[in-house]
């Protein structure tokens, strides 16, 4: 019997491939797409490969040398307000502000296409339940409802993630939800289940590939939402703990510098808005890349 | 319309009591006991249990639940564990302020935005539309907090022009529309606005330049209507959806400007939301997290209602 469903799967037009090289090559002819990628690489790389390209210790404090200008013969970049180099910070700040950043997103990707799918493909009271839970998540403005639930759990890397996934399910369980219920009807998969596939097997060949794309999309255009209320939090002291260095916090710690060393202090906000708008630009240009079918 | 309005009211009541669950539900997911803020670490075991009993925290959780629904349908949010002040008068003052400080910033977001989104529109692919499109994508992208940050840095530091934080001279925590409270609330609300700005423009041009494309555009046009005439019919056309964005992004602006306000240190929601967070104040973080959420509610509500009635080609089942 799987064999005969899988020749049946065999039939469809295998359309998955050929789109997806299309999408990529769009993005590649696209001039903003491949800076913003660029940028995005680089971002990562940096916070990757940290120890090895920042110049000093992120964590060593100097009294004496407190709150240095940018272009300073000792810091390229300037120094934070306990005397540390802003370049070797803004450099580690970026594992922590990207792993709160882009670990929700991720998250909520899989919880909420998990949930999503199963909510469209089960159909009935089971899916009515599902999304009118989702309906409430939705009646929130999601920074309040970011908030609201880190503040009731407390300061913390994990219970920020935890917060901000929580925030992003709903809506991801949504697309999923309605694409699945969409494709639920169409006629391969009523022929798939005729050939009586499995469940499981229809979910996995037909409906999945239909739903990760814009799923997809969609969670990408969430990664710069994200980044931005991740350090948001930290900002609000509900995320990272000093000392670590964290773009959000460090932006909040540097505010007392802001008549001093302006500039400096400004840093760590160009940092989140860089990664912000870069994510942004790209799912701009991919959601483009895809809608055009051919 | 009055049966549309009948459901839309039935369809939100259950949304209703999820929020207000969820609202319910936070202090109950917060680590440790609610009452180890109120106890004094070397309580007895004895007065810990009164007190669980006094609160009702031995109940089971379903009728904690009812118990506080019902009180909450009478107006009484608790007592602040800070303060001792009921919590409804303390939400009340800081609402008032965040109302006026979204407001503000949405119409300031409205105008530049349709005004950006309409020129991108009927500019569509020229430099023009391109500029606009940018500092939409900017508007969404930047953090409003850091924007914050950069004006007070330019327009109070540097320049000296406008007050850096406060609603008011002398502390003043009542706004008042007059030239003195004017000046404080021109930087938080343009820092706000930021983001309906940057929203609106995307929809309305997209609206605009889909609709230059249709059939009634170009009828218009063949029956040798003036520009502006055309023009207004676009306008009138694209009215229920700007206006429907518009009304949400208030809603949003709502919840949204606790970073702002903490930035500022506008009084508002915002900023009681951030000492009752830092002070545990568990019953103020929940009045002030329902208030919003049902006022965000209410508003959703009045904007699909509203936009059903001006634009009668909706037919919602």
């Amino acid at each position: 019997m799987t064999a005969l469903s899988g020749a049946l799967a065999d039939l469809v037009p295998n359309v998955g491939r050929g789109y997806w090289a299309n999408v990529a090559l769009r993005l590649r002819r696209d001039p903003v797409a491949v800076g913003a990628a660029l940028v995005i690489v680089l971002l990562v790389l940096a916070a990757i490969f940290a120890p090895v390209i920042a110049p000093a210790d992120p964590y060593k404090s100097s009294m004496l040398r407190r709150l240095r200008p940018i272009g300073d013969a000792a810091y390229l970049l300037g120094s934070d307000e306990l005397g540390r180099d802003m370049t070797s910070r803004l450099i580690y700040g970026g594992r922590l502000s990207l792993l709160m950043g882009l670990s929700p997103v991720f998250l909520a990707l899989v919880i909420g296409a998990g949930i999503g799918v199963t909510a469209g493909y089960v159909g009935g009271w089971v899916n009515m339940l599902v999304m009118r839970v989702v309906d409430v998540f939705f009646a929130f403005p999601s920074v309040l409802l970011a908030i609201a639930l880190s503040g009731a759990l407390g300061a913390g890397i994990v219970n920020s993630i935890v917060s901000l996934t929580v925030v992003f399910v709903p809506a991801i369980t949504r697309v999923a939800e309605s694409v699945t219920t969409q494709i639920r009807h169409h006629d391969y998969v009523e022929a798939a289940r005729a050939s009586s596939a499995g469940a499981l097997r229809i979910v996995g060949v037909h409906v999945l590939r239909n739903v990760l794309g814009p799923i997809l999309v969609y969670a990408t255009s969430l990664i710069s939402v994200s980044m931005i209320l991740a350090s948001g939090l930290s900002f609000l002291g509900l995320g990272v703990k000093p000392p670590e260095p964290e773009w959000g916090l460090m932006l909040n710690t540097l505010r007392t510098a802001i008549y001093v060393q302006p500039m400096v202090a400004a840093l760590p906000g160009v940092m989140i808005f860089l990664t912000s708008i870069s994510f942004n630009l790209f799912s701009d240009a991919m959601r483009s890349a895809m809608e055009v079918r051919s | 319309m009055l049966t549309y309005i009948v459901k839309r009211l039935v369809y939100a009541t259950p949304v209703a009591i999820g929020v207000s669950v969820v609202c319910f539900l936070l202090v109950h997911i917060a680590p440790g006991d609610p009452l180890t803020a109120i106890l004094p670490a070397d309580a007895t075991r004895e007065l810990a249990d009164q007190m669980r009993a006094a609160y009702g925290f031995d109940q089971p959780l379903v009728v904690q639940y009812g118990l506080w629904l019902w009180k909450i349908l009478h107006g009484d949010l608790g007592h602040s564990i800070a303060t001792g002040r009921p919590v409804i008068s303390e939400v009340g003052r800081a609402v008032g302020n965040t109302l006026i400080l979204a407001t503000a910033a949405t119409l300031i977001g409205f105008t530049l935005g349709t005004l950006f989104g309409f020129v991108a529109g009927y500019a569509h692919g020229s430099w023009l539309d391109k500029l606009a499109s940018t500092l939409a994508v900017v508007g969404v992208s930047v953090p409003h907090y850091w924007l914050g940050m950069v004006m007070v840095i330019v327009f109070s530091a540097q320049l000296g022009w406008l007050p850096p934080t406060g609603a008011g001279p002398q502390g003043s925590e009542a706004w008042r529309p007059d030239p003195e409270h004017l000046r404080y609330i021109i930087l938080p609300a343009l820092t706000l606005s930021v983001i309906p700005m940057g929203v609106i423009s995307r929809t309305v041009r997209a609206l605009v330049a889909e609709m230059l494309t249709q059939e009634f555009v170009q009828a218009l046009r063949a029956k040798g209507l003036s520009e502006i005439a055309v023009f207004r019919h676009v306008v009138v056309n694209s009215a229920p959806t700007a206006l429907s964005v518009m009304g949400l992004q208030l809603g949003y602006l709502l919840g949204g400007s606790i970073l702002i306000e903490t930035v500022f240190s506008w009084p508002g929601t915002g900023f009681l939301l951030n000492s009752a967070i830092f002070q545990r104040d568990l019953p103020l973080l929940q009045g002030t997290i329902l208030v919003l959420a049902m006022f965000f509610v209410v508003l959703n509500l009045a904007v699909d209602v509203l936009q059903t009635a001006l634009d009668p080609r909706i037919e919602r089942s």
